[in-house]
């Protein structure tokens, strides 16, 4: 069974423009699998439907056609045990502000039902696995780094060791030596726990250096999906990003979250 | 231990995840919390006040019985806006803050992390409703030789679920629509503050109001309440109110999580199950 499948997914949302509305296709019969304990890196530039599919695999959104399933389960039908499985980081390093590291990772660990006594323990070992500074545990996380905020993000996925880890531009904006540590981290779980996963990025340096696989997203179509060495060899290209080039048409640029469109 | 007990288990830590974190918020808050409190006192006093006010100025009350009326239509007022704060204020906080895909994500069952808010609200309200009571009444010098204070709070209690309810259908408003839910939030809490008699009694408002007033779980809490602490009236004797309470819980929390989950779905199907806008 692979951890996702995803057939002929399609979404659509509708814009304001002035007074009329248009419509805007965010996925366009997307189609794939991803094997279990695989890393697949998703690359595409802004509004390409990066986000959009990551937030139907997180059952945040609805798609309207086709289908998508996480280790057998449908994420519309099946929405309590397919978000038993899954857990995310995005962009944004989303936290209460004035709560700390550890009150965030202590709530966040409730809601899918570890105990208070597990999560205890847990979280300064998790924390430490991040490197993130056990004397900055119990601070604001308002006065946190970006870098160190995005640890304790990847920290709050990993406490709740989900099988399917969904990362949406997990690296945008860091430093080059927190980016770095975060891409090691990633690294690392993947080798030592039985995690899937789905990174979505705009750096293609992480994609080559993470994924399994690449795919190229573009328009809500994803044009292509292959180790890195087979699409640079598909579209004659000496490397990854000239070959994005070559199936898009277009320079993927360093941005923040894609995912700006919305139904009025 | 079996799978359904397991799933219970897990929901019901999931349910005091919910509670644990409104009580970091407050406690981080703590500044805030304190200068909303003074508020809160100031306004209650102002109000009970006019009871002093009237007097003053010639009319014929007895102010003591007046004063305490109006306290406690203004504490349970106050109750009752703490809960839909916390119910409604939540969600738009987590839009605010971006933890909302984080939250709704997660594999807590909506009613449970509905009703942990609800339960966390309850907790709360009472903690800051009887401070309030104690503060006000203790500046008027207002005593209760005859009150039932026991029956009063389990007319309280039994209140409080149909003020969830209602602070479920209000809750959704911010998702649905996030720059004027916030804001429909307060016509309804507004609706009930004009219709059920918080202030004076029912009857002196046009028919239609008292209608209306006759669905509103605040009328009954009101009239019982004041029965039980300004007249000592027991169970027994507020069972007239007692019961259209039960009726309306029993109706406003099935109602406010039908409500939450249709406006979760339109928000997941138009794409604004997200952190801005």
């Amino acid at each position: 069974m692979p951890a996702v499948e995803v057939i002929g997914l399609t979404k659509h949302f509708t814009r304001r423009q002035g007074r009329r509305r248009v419509r805007v296709t965010a996925l366009d019969g997307v189609s794939f699998t991803v094997a279990r304990g695989e890393c697949v890196a998703v690359l595409g530039c802004n509004g390409s439907g990066k986000s959009t599919l990551v937030r139907v695999l997180s059952t945040l959104l609805l798609h309207d056609g086709g289908s998508a399933r996480v280790f057998g389960h449908d994420v519309r039908r099946d929405e309590r045990e397919v978000r038993r499985l899954v857990n995310r980081v995005s962009v944004e390093a989303a936290f209460f502000k004035r709560l700390s590291a550890n009150e965030n990772l202590s709530y966040a660990a409730r809601f899918y039902g570890l105990t208070p006594a597990y999560t205890r323990g847990r979280v300064p070992e998790i924390l430490a696995a991040v490197g993130f500074p056990a004397r900055r545990a119990a601070a604001p996380m308002e006065d946190l780094s970006r870098g160190m905020q995005q640890k304790v993000a990847l920290a709050r996925a990993l406490l709740t060791s989900p099988t399917l880890l969904l990362l949406d531009e997990p690296t945008t904006g860091l430093d080059p030596r927190a980016k770095r540590e975060v891409q090691a981290f990633v690294g690392e779980v993947r080798r030592t726990h039985d995690t899937t996963t789905l990174l979505c990025t705009h750096d293609m340096a992480e994609a080559e250096v993470l994924a399994d696989r690449v795919g190229i997203l573009d328009g809500g179509r994803l044009l292509a999906l292959d180790t890195s060495a087979a699409l640079r060899r598909r579209y004659g290209a000496a490397t990854l990003e000239e070959a994005f080039m070559a199936a898009t048409g277009r320079v993927l640029e360093d941005a923040g979250d894609d995912d700006d469109e919305e139904a009025a | 231990m079996s799978p359904a007990t397991g799933a219970w288990r897990g929901q019901a830590i999931a349910l005091m995840g919910v509670v644990e974190r409104n009580s970091y918020l407050v406690k981080r808050y703590g500044w805030w919390e304190l200068a909303f409190f003074a508020w809160t006192v100031a306004n209650t006093l102002t109000i009970v006040f006019i009871a002093k006010g009237v007097e003053a100025t010639g009319g014929q009350l007895d102010v003591e019985r007046q004063a305490a009326s109006l306290l406690i239509g203004a504490v349970i007022w106050s109750y009752l806006g703490i809960i839909f704060e916390i119910l409604t204020e939540t969600v738009a906080w987590e839009r605010w803050e971006g933890t909302i895909e984080y939250t709704f994500m997660a594999p807590l069952a909506r009613p449970v992390h509905l009703l942990g808010m609800g339960t966390f609200g309850v907790l709360y309200g009472l903690l800051r409703t009887a401070a309030l009571f104690g503060v006000v009444a203790l500046f008027f010098g207002l005593a209760f030789p005859h009150a039932d204070f026991a029956a009063a709070l389990v007319l309280l209690a039994v209140a409080s679920v149909s003020f969830v309810g209602i602070g479920m259908v209000t809750a959704i408003l911010p998702l649905v629509s996030p720059e004027k839910g916030a804001q429909l939030g307060f016509i309804a809490q507004g609706l009930l503050l004009v219709v059920s008699g918080v202030y004076y009694p029912v009857d002196v408002m046009p028919g239609w109001m008292q209608a209306i007033a006759t669905i509103s779980p605040a009328t009954y809490a009101l009239h019982g309440i004041r029965a039980t602490v300004l007249d000592g009236a027991g169970l027994g004797a507020v069972w007239g109110d007692l019961w259209p309470l039960l009726v309306l819980g029993t109706v406003a929390i099935p109602l406010g999580l039908a409500v939450f989950a249709a406006g979760e779905r339109y928000a997941k199907r138009h794409g604004k199950l997200k952190r801005s806008g």
